[in-house]
C-alpha cells in the first residue's frame, strides 16, 4: 500500500509538473498574474510529491520490502543499513528518481526564494524547468519505474554489489547529480531570456550563484570519484579519461567557463549572447553525461541497439532539449542586445581567453569521448579507441596556456587593462616559479625539463593568486597595519577567487609531482621479506582473515620502518563477498606523510605463501584532491558573499540601504 | 601456526585477489627495456575490457599481450615496430591513441579547429564591436520617439 502511494505521488508529481510547464509561461506571455502565480506553488508541490516517492522507495530499502522488484534486484538483508540507504540510488531506477528529486528541489528553491525576481522571468524559468521535469518523470514512469511489484516476493534480495559498498562511491553520485542538475537552473534562465528576448540585471545576478553552486558540487563530486578510483582500483591512478569520468568533466569545464563569463555579464553587462549560449551548452553536456552513463551506450553501441527503449527515450529528451534550445538560440540571439565594449587587453579580454580555452578543452573531451561510439555506429565495427594517451597529448597543450594566463586575469582592469603593470605586480610569482624550475633541474637533472616546467606553472599559479590579494591590500606600499585592514575589508568573493585559483595550482603541483616522481615496486614477497619504497623499508609480516556480516577480508599485514624506527603498520586487503562468489574488491593500504602517500596493494597469493605486492611512493599526491577542495572552498566563500546572497539586495528594514563594499 | 595454515588455505582456496596487472614474472631484467615495455603497454587497449590499457588490465589476453610485446622488445624491435606488429595482428582498435587517418581526422583536428575558430570569432567580434563602438542600437520604436522629441518645438 505504501509503495503504491509512492507510485501515485510520482504520477501526481508528473501532472503537477505538466501544469507548471504550461500555466505560468502562458501567464507570462499574456501578462496574467494569476497564472504566473501558479509557478512557485507548483514547484514546491512537485518537490514534495517527488520527496514522498523517494522516501517511500527508501523505506522499502530500509525494511527490505522484497515485494518491490527494485529492492529485490538491488538489495539484501545482510547489507549494513548505510548501504541499504545508499543502495536506493545505486541502481538505474533509483538514481533517476534521485535526479528528478534534485531537479524539483532546485525548482522549489527558485520558487521559494525568488521573491525578488521579476514575476515574468520567474514564471518562465519555472515553466522551462518543469519541461525538463516532465520529460524525466515520464521517462521514469514509462521505462524505469522503481515501484514495480513482484507477484511472489522472495525471501532474500539478489544484490550486495560489493563495489557499491563503499562510502566514497555511495555519496559520489548525489554530489555529481546536484552539480549536473544545478546547471538546469542557468539553462532555464537562458531559455527564459531567449523567449522573453531580454536580459536584465536580475538575470546575471541569479545565474552566477546557481552556476557557482552547481560548479562547487561538480568539483567535489569529481574529486571524490577520482580519490575513490585511486584507493579502490589498486592501480594508484587518479584519472583514467574513462567515458564515465569524461561525462562529468565536460560539464565541469563548461560550468567553469560559464562562471567566468557570468562575471563579465554581471559586472560589465558584456558577453551576454555568449553567456546565454554557454548556459545552454553546460546543461546540454550534463544531459549528455546522464545519457552516456544511463543508456548503456558506453558498453557498446550494439548493446544499446538491442534493448533501446530507455536509451532512445533519453536520447529523445537529449535531442529535444539540446536541439530545441539551440534552435531557439539561433532564432532569438539577435534580439538580445549587445552589452558594453572592451579592449582586447582587459579583464573582459582575459575572461574571453579563459572561455576560449575551456570551451576548446570541453570540445576536445566531447569529441574524444564520442568518437569511438560514432565510428562504431557508422562503420558497424569497433575500429577506433580513444584513451588516456590521446587525451594527455591533446589536453596538455590546451591547458598550459590557460594556466599561464590565470594570474594575469584578476590584475587587469575592466574595459582597458595594462599588461605591463600586471606583469610588474607578478614579478614575485615569476621569480618564485623560476626558482622552482631551476631547483628541479638542478636536483632532478635535465631529463625532467617537462616536470620542472610543470612545477614552475604550479608555483606561478599559487604565488600569482596570492600576489593579486597582496596587491589589492597594497602590501609593501602602505604600513602593514593599513594593508591588513584593507585585506580584512576585501569582499569574500575576492578571497573566493584567490582560493579557487590557488587550488588549481595545488592540483597541478600534485599531478606533476606524483606522476613524475612516482616510485613503483612490483614484486613477489614472502613473509619476513623487506622492500624499499620511497626511502622506507616495507616488511611483509603475514596474513590474516577477518569475517564481517557480508564479506570476508583477506588481509596482508606490513610494517613500515624508517631505518630502525617503526613508523606504522600497513594493511592491504581483498574483500570476498559471500553473496557474489568470484567478485572481489580491493582496499589499498595507504599511509600519508605530509602531502605524500605510501600506497600498498596486493595481488595473488600462491599456495607457497608468495604474495604479489605493488607498492608506490607518490610524492604530493594528496594535493590533487586537496586542490579541488580548496577550489570548492573558494566557491563557497564567493557564494557567501553578501552581494550574491539570494539575488538582488533586499529593502533594508531600518529604512536606509547599506551600499555593498566594492 | 594452525591458524596461519588455515588462513593460507582459505586465501588460496578462494582464488583470492584480483590478478595483478603487471606481474613480477613478466617483467624484463633490463630496466631500460622494461620501462619501454611499460610505456608501450599503457598505449595498448585490453580488447575485452571496458576501458583499460593492458598495463592495468587483469584479463588473460592482456597478460598474453604484455608477454608478447616484451618478446618483441627483447627480439630487438623498435617501439614503432612493436606497435605495427600488434596493429597488423589485432587492428587499429588496440591503439588507445589512434593514428592520424581519414577515419580519425576529425578527432585529431578538433582541438586546433576549436581553438583557432574560437579565436577568430572572438577577435572579429571584439574588433567589430570596438569599431562600431556606440553601445546598443536603438529600436525602431525608440528612433521614432527620439525623432518626435527632437522635432517637437520646445514648449514653454
Amino acid at each position: 500500500m505504501i509503495v503504491e502511494l509512492g507510485h501515485f505521488a510520482l504520477i501526481l508529481a508528473a501532472a503537477v509538473a505538466l501544469a507548471q510547464g504550461v500555466l505560468p509561461i502562458v501567464g507570462a506571455r499574456r501578462g496574467d498574474e494569476r497564472l504566473m502565480a501558479v509557478a512557485p506553488y507548483a514547484a514546491i508541490t512537485q518537490f514534495l510529491l517527488i520527496g514522498i516517492a523517494f522516501a517511500v522507495l527508501m523505506r522499502s530499502y530500509i525494511v527490505s520490502d522484497f515485494s518491490v522488484l527494485n529492492v529485490v534486484q538491488n538489495s539484501h538483508t545482510d547489507k549494513p543499513l548505510l548501504y541499504k540507504i545508499t543502495g536506493v540510488w545505486g541502481n538505474h531506477e533509483g538514481s533517476m528518481l534521485l535526479w528528478v528529486l534534485i531537479l524539483a528541489l532546485f525548482g522549489a528553491l527558485v520558487g521559494a526564494f525568488g521573491r525578488n525576481l521579476p514575476q515574468r522571468l520567474k514564471a518562465t524559468v519555472l515553466s522551462v524547468q518543469a519541461w525538463i521535469g516532465v520529460s524525466f518523470l515520464a521517462f521514469i514512469l514509462t521505462t524505469s519505474n522503481p515501484f514495480l511489484r513482484v507477484a511472489m516476493p522472495p525471501l532474500q534480495g539478489n544484490d550486495l554489489n560489493p563495489v557499491l559498498q563503499d562510502i566514497g562511491l555511495a555519496i559520489h553520485p548525489p554530489l555529481l547529480y546536484i552539480g549536473y542538475v544545478g546547471c538546469s537552473i542557468s539553462f532555464a534562465f537562458a531559455v527564459a531570456a531567449l523567449i522573453d528576448g531580454k536580459i536584465d540585471a536580475a538575470w546575471a545576478r541569479w545565474v552566477r550563484p546557481w552556476t557557482l553552486g552547481a560548479w562547487l558540487f561538480l568539483t567535489v563530486g569529481i574529486a571524490m570519484g577520482s580519490y575513490w578510483a585511486y584507493y579502490e582500483l589498486g592501480w594508484g591512478g587518479f584519472w583514467f579519461w574513462d567515458p564515465v569520468e569524461n561525462s562529468s568533466f565536460m560539464p565541469w569545464l563548461a560550468a567553469t567557463a560559464l562562471l567566468h563569463s557570468a562575471v563579465v555579464m554581471e559586472k560589465r553587462n558584456a558577453l551576454r549572447i555568449w553567456t546565454v549560449l554557454l548556459a545552454i551548452l553546460t546543461f546540454s553536456l550534463s544531459l549528455l553525461g546522464t545519457f552516456l552513463v544511463r543508456s548503456g551506450v558506453l558498453t557498446s553501441v550494439h548493446t544499446f541497439a538491442v534493448s533501446p527503449s530507455r536509451g532512445l527515450f533519453i536520447l529523445a529528451i537529449l535531442v529535444i532539449f539540446i536541439g530545441g534550445s539551440l534552435a531557439l538560440f539561433a532564432f532569438r540571439a539577435q534580439s538580445l542586445s549587445q552589452g558594453g565594449i572592451f579592449a582586447p587587453i582587459s579583464r573582459e579580454g582575459a575572461l574571453v581567453l579563459n572561455n576560449l580555452f575551456l570551451t576548446a578543452a570541453a570540445a576536445t573531451v566531447l569529441v574524444g569521448t564520442l568518437y569511438p561510439l560514432l565510428v562504431e555506429a557508422i562503420t558497424g565495427d569497433r575500429s577506433v579507441s580513444v584513451g588516456p594517451p590521446f587525451f594527455n597529448l591533446v589536453f596538455t597543450p590546451l591547458v598550459v596556456p590557460l594556466l599561464l594566463a590565470v594570474p594575469f586575469g584578476p590584475l587587469l582592469a575592466w574595459k582597458r587593462g595594462d599588461l605591463y603593470a600586471a606583469a610588474q605586480r607578478l614579478m614575485v610569482a615569476f621569480g618564485a616559479a623560476l626558482v622552482g624550475v631551476v631547483l628541479v633541474l638542478v636536483l632532478a637533472g635535465f631529463d625532467e625539463v617537462l616536470a620542472a616546467f610543470g612545477i614552475g606553472i604550479a608555483i606561478w599559479l599559487i604565488v600569482g593568486a596570492l600576489s593579486e590579494l597582496a596587491s589589492r591590500a597594497q602590501f609593501g606600499q602602505r604600513p602593514l597595519s593599513v594593508s591588513l585592514a584593507r585585506l580584512a575589508g576585501l569582499p569574500r568573493s575576492a578571497f573566493g577567487m584567490t582560493l579557487a585559483h590557488l587550488g588549481v595550482g595545488l592540483t597541478v603541483l600534485g599531478i606533476v609531482a606524483s606522476t613524475t616522481w612516482n616510485e613503483e615496486v612490483i614484486v613477489d614477497m614472502t613473509p619476513g621479506e623487506t622492500i624499499i619504497v620511497g626511502g622506507r623499508a616495507l616488511t611483509l609480516d603475514g596474513y590474516r582473515i577477518e569475517d564481517t556480516a557480508n564479506y570476508s577480508s583477506q588481509i596482508a599485514r606490513f610494517t613500515l620502518r624508517d631505518g630502525d624506527r617503526v613508523l606504522s603498520a600497513i594493511e592491504t586487503e581483498v574483500r570476498l563477498f559471500t553473496s557474489r562468489p568470484g567478485e572481489v574488491t580491493t582496499e589499498a593500504g595507504i599511509r600519508t606523510f605530509g602531502f605524500s602517500q605510501l600506497y600498498v596493494s596486493r595481488g595473488e597469493l600462491t599456495a607457497e605463501g608468495v604474495l604479489t605486492v605493488r607498492a608506490f611512493w607518490k610524492p604530493l599526491v594528496t594535493l590533487i584532491w586537496l586542490g579541488a577542495v580548496v577550489m570548492a572552498i573558494g566557491g563557497l566563500l564567493s557564494l557567501s558573499d553578501r552581494r550574491l546572497r539570494v539575488g538582488a539586495p533586499k529593502p533594508a528594514r531600518g529604512g536606509h540601504v547599506v551600499a555593498p563594499a566594492e | 601456526m594452525r591458524r596461519v595454515v588455515a588462513a593460507l588455505a582459505l586465501f588460496v582456496g578462494l582464488a583470492a585477489g584480483p590478478a595483478y596487472a603487471v606481474l613480477p614474472d613478466e617483467m624484463l631484467d633490463d630496466p631500460v627495456l622494461e620501462e619501454r615495455a611499460r610505456n608501450l603497454s599503457a598505449e595498448l587497449r585490453c580488447m575485452v575490457c571496458q576501458n583499460n590499457s593492458i598495463d592495468e588490465s587483469t584479463a588473460e589476453i592482456a597478460r598474453d599481450l604484455r608477454v608478447l610485446l616484451r618478446e618483441r622488445i627483447v627480439a630487438g624491435d623498435t617501439d614503432q615496430q612493436v606497435l605495427d606488429f600488434l596493429v597488423a595482428r589485432y587492428g587499429e582498435y588496440i591503439l588507445l591513441k589512434p593514428r592520424f587517418s581519414a577515419t580519425t581526422l576529425i578527432l585529431w583536428i578538433t582541438p586546433a579547429v576549436a581553438l583557432v575558430g574560437g579565436t577568430i570569432l572572438a577577435v572579429a567580434t571584439v574588433r567589430r564591436r570596438a569599431a562600431g563602438g556606440s553601445g546598443p542600437e536603438l529600436t525602431a520604436d525608440e528612433e521614432r520617439r527620439l525623432k518626435r522629441l527632437m522635432d517637437e518645438p520646445p514648449s514653454a
